[in-house]
């Protein structure tokens, strides 16, 4: 499945957050989706959440495709070894339905399933043993069984890997692939979803957005044209890009400044989607420096091309634009709610009555932050 | 050319005496003595060497120049070329020498290399409407930035970066000493490099003192002979650079005879006048990388760690290697020639089969850079056979930051790669001290032509990166992806990293 194509892709992107922390289900945000029914082709939907498994919110959560038994099984033989299993269970999912919206009919007449396929989707609670983390961070640790097990374990995909998050996605419209995970069970304070319009077909499970490392999730609407040195930039720092869609390289550079170079997401922000020189050089002085040194430094992180971005972590969601913005994207608040999405309509749909709304200029982040005192 | 040669001709000057007003222009501008006048021009086309002069400034267009096609016996093996080298050698005993780079027919690798572009999925960006950016830094930069946060909230860089050099547009002048090319040449490189917000290059001969007020687009070389080395030339400079070897001729020192020496490259050179001045093959304070190393941060100190140093080497067999152990030696910058790149004078037999090509080279210093988790520590500079915007592209997408011109630039200034620069006789003012030469070369009008070179070169590298849907050069750079191969081989392929044409991403 995965090895023998690339796909450039198209889509909507959609995010909600409660900054105050609250849960909601997740049929918000398969409505706000759905809406952009159309600007997906049914090869690719996703979704990810944050705060869905309170109870085992210091487990590393591994949502894990497989392609047969096979691999299931190469897989939680390299875990036992390396992890410890608190607990294992299949993904709970219900196959065969669709969303109840202006799609579902079209199944019955057409006589087709909206979801068919899919791989068998298993999740763990892992805890990283004691002596594993001698020499590095337990999250250092993760991120690298994560690249093994994508590298190395025939058939094996690692869908997310972080505490108290997960993702849920496969090939389908988004508001299928919602319904078939049953989403509307789970409770989180950060929903982003993803539709799919891929250039060039065979649709892959583990193709699908959103893209996970740890507590990181993207999903993107746009094309990475620098993703040639984004990717030769990261590999020397042990990222191995297996899922040959320019979109990973988010995630990970993401992952490389925030978490290992220790950026704000702000600053992270600035050196993925750098001003243009002409603007640093009439910055004041201290900003001129920063942004001066990020485009020095980064240049091999720097994100070109036609995108429009959310991502999603445990303390909050951060959407951001290209240079010139060349995807669209529309934020709006109303009271503790932060929404982003590819089209206002999308979060009309799910929220009429806004405070704020507004389109945030090429390359500036709009960056959502759980309240401080939110443990 | 020895009097007594029995070598025909190279070429047949053809003078059309219908058309020829006895102007005597020709006679004036053959600055080899091909030219006579009798009672009508006469050509003597045993000192031809097709520089074009006389054509361009016949006003008549009465002249051509045409090859003398000798009927050899046909033979693959035993080309004209090679007999007439061999007559040459028999006549002589010595090393047949000659200049430029290597016009052989190897494979040029940038022709079998193609760029991408973007179709629907990802917009192609009209360099006419939006920015589009080629500022390049050379120097060592940290492999990550650390910042830290006052007591007012306010963010602040808290790595100090080392000196860097900004390049408006990626593409520095070659390495050209004052010695071998002419005071106006110099001249002219300085006053575009100015203009066009790049670098020009002394070559090993130091910098005229005319020329110190243009010390921020100066690269100052130190070369084995230390010919006009001093604390003041290293530090009017924006970087310093080492020269080990030179593409054109590895592993081969240099030699300007002591008729070149007049006055005032006497002074540049710090030598006496007439003197030859003789580069040895290798420094001789430099037989290890820790030597190098020594020399390297002595040049730090000497300039108060204010400039980068550049190690500049041809590209041989074990380049990677050679350029890793030179970054880890202290080098902010690794120039790597090619075995195309030009020179004043170099013996044939080096310039023809030795070196290996640039752009497997490069591709596989930066691959070993980046393998190493070492090429943020030093720019790679790409020398040596760099002939259009087209093989800069291709050169920054395999993993340069920037590119040098060298012969390129002598074609801006006139230079018809006539291949005779060690002759001392260049009509076209540039490889030549002879007065009279050297005024053919007007610096105002020689830096004009060389920053119009730049500038459409910059356009059409701005209509590359649109095209690629990109808007900033580091986008590009390193970008192999972005590049695809047409007739390579698969192992060529692999060493460059680049896939055949017909595969996608």
């Amino acid at each position: 499945m995965r090895g023998n194509c690339y796909i450039p892709s198209g889509c909507s992107v959609s995010g909600i957050m409660s900054e105050s922390g609250r849960r909601q289900d997740g049929n918000a945000i398969i409505k706000s989706i759905a809406l952009m029914h159309d600007r997906a082709n049914g090869l690719g939907g996703g979704f990810a959440a944050y705060g869905i498994y309170p109870r085992r919110s210091d487990l590393y959560a591994f949502h894990m495709m497989f392609d047969d038994i096979a691999a299931k099984e190469r897989c939680e033989e390299h875990f036992k070894d390396r992890f410890d299993i608190v607990l294992d269970e299949e993904m709970p999912t219900r196959p065969g339905s669709a969303y109840e919206g202006v799609t579902a009919g079209r199944y019955e007449e057409e006589g087709v399933q909206p979801i068919t396929d899919p791989p068998i989707l298993w999740r763990y609670f892992m805890d990283v043993p004691e002596d594993k983390t001698k020499f590095v961070s337990d999250r250092e640790y993760v991120v690298g069984q994560v690249m093994e097990i994508n590298s190395t374990i025939d058939g094996a995909f690692v869908a997310s890997s972080g505490k108290n998050m997960g993702a849920f996605k496969g090939v389908g419209y988004p508001e299928d692939i919602g319904v078939f995970y049953k989403l509307g069970e789970y409770k989180a304070y950060i929903w982003t979803a993803h539709g799919r319009f891929p250039t060039n077909t065979p649709g892959w499970w583990g193709g699908a957005h959103p893209f996970c490392l740890l507590d990181w999730s993207i999903v993107h609407n746009g094309e990475i044209s620098s993703y040639g040195i984004n990717k030769r930039y990261l590999e020397p720092f042990g990222y191995k890009m297996e899922l040959r869609t320019d979109t990973e390289v988010v995630a990970y550079l993401f992952d490389l400044l925030v978490r290992r170079h220790n950026m704000t997401i702000d600053l992270a922000a600035k050196a993925l989607a750098s001003p243009f020189w002409k603007d640093i050089d009439r910055m004041p002085d201290r900003e001129r420096r920063i942004a001066t040194a990020l485009r020095q430094v980064y240049g091999g992180a720097l994100l070109n091309g036609p995108f429009s971005i959310i991502l999603g972590h445990s303390r909050g969601m951060v959407g951001f634009n290209d240079r010139i913005k060349l995807r669209p994207m529309t934020c709006a608040r109303k009271d503790d709610m932060l929404y982003m999405s590819s089209e206002e309509s999308a979060i009309r749909e799910i929220a009429p009555d806004l405070d704020e709304v507004w389109s945030p200029r090429a390359g500036t982040p709009v960056i959502g932050e759980l309240d401080e005192e939110v443990a | 050319m020895a009097m007594a040669s029995e070598l025909p001709p190279e070429f047949i000057v053809k003078v059309d005496y219908d058309r020829c007003r006895r102007c005597k222009r020709c006679v004036m501008n053959c600055s080899f003595g091909c030219m006579h006048f009798t009672d009508r021009v006469v050509p003597e086309h045993q000192k031809c060497v097709a520089c074009q002069r006389c054509v361009t400034y016949c006003p008549e267009h009465a002249i051509t120049i045409t090859k003398n096609e000798l009927a050899y016996k046909e033979n693959a093996n035993w080309s004209p070329e090679i007999r007439k080298n061999i007559l040459k050698q028999a006549e002589t005993g010595g090393i047949l020498l000659t200049g430029m780079g290597n016009p052989r027919d190897y494979p040029i690798l940038w022709d079998h290399l193609l760029i991408d572009a973007c179709q629907v999925t990802n917009p192609s960006i009209d360099p006419l409407r939006e920015p589009m950016e080629l500022r390049t830094f050379l120097g060592r930069k940290p492999e990550r930035l650390e910042f830290v946060e006052s007591e007012n909230g306010e963010i602040d860089l808290a790595t100090e970066i080392e000196p860097q050099v900004r390049l408006d547009v990626p593409i520095v002048f070659g390495a050209m000493s004052y010695g071998a090319v002419s005071l106006n040449v110099h001249r002219s490189l300085a006053m575009a490099a100015a203009r066009s917000g790049t670098l020009m290059n002394t070559g090993e001969g130091g910098l005229h003192r005319e020329l110190y007020p243009y010390s921020g687009n100066v690269i100052v070389q130190v070369a084995s002979g230390r010919f006009g080395v001093h604390s003041e030339y290293l530090n009017t400079s924006a970087m310093v650079e080492i020269k080990i070897g030179q593409g054109a001729k590895p592993g081969i020192g240099g030699h300007l005879p002591g008729e070149k020496v007049d006055e005032d490259i006497s002074k540049t050179r710090m030598i006496p006048v007439g003197s030859d001045a003789i580069s040895p093959a290798p420094h001789h304070d430099i037989y290890s990388i820790e030597d190098l190393s020594q020399l390297i941060y002595a040049i730090k100190e000497a300039t108060d760690y204010e400039k980068p140093v550049s190690v500049k080497i041809s590209a041989v067999h074990n380049v990677a290697a050679i350029a890793s152990g030179i970054v880890r030696a202290g080098a902010d910058v690794v120039t790597i020639d090619g075995f195309r790149g030009g020179t004043g004078a170099a013996p044939m037999v080096i310039r023809d089969n030795v070196g290996i090509p640039i752009e497997l080279a490069l591709a596989a210093v930066d691959q070993r850079l980046r393998d190493e988790g070492i090429r943020n520590n030093a720019s790679i500079i790409c020398a040596g056979g760099i002939r259009s915007s087209g093989d800069v592209a291709k050169a920054i997408a395999l993993g340069a930051d920037a590119v040098v011109i060298g012969t390129a630039a002598l074609v801006a200034m006139g230079c018809r790669i006539c291949q005779k620069c060690y002759t001392g006789n260049c009509a076209w003012g540039i490889a030549t001290q002879r007065p009279e030469l050297v005024r053919r070369l007007d610096p105002q009008v020689g830096s004009e032509r060389l920053s119009n070179l730049l500038t459409a070169w910059s356009l059409e590298l701005k209509e590359i990166l649109g095209s690629l849907g990109v808007n900033s050069i580091e986008s590009l750079r390193g970008s192999r992806e972005r590049l695809r191969g047409v007739g390579l081989d698969s192992m060529t392929l692999e060493l460059l990293g680049v896939k055949p044409a017909g595969v996608g991403q």
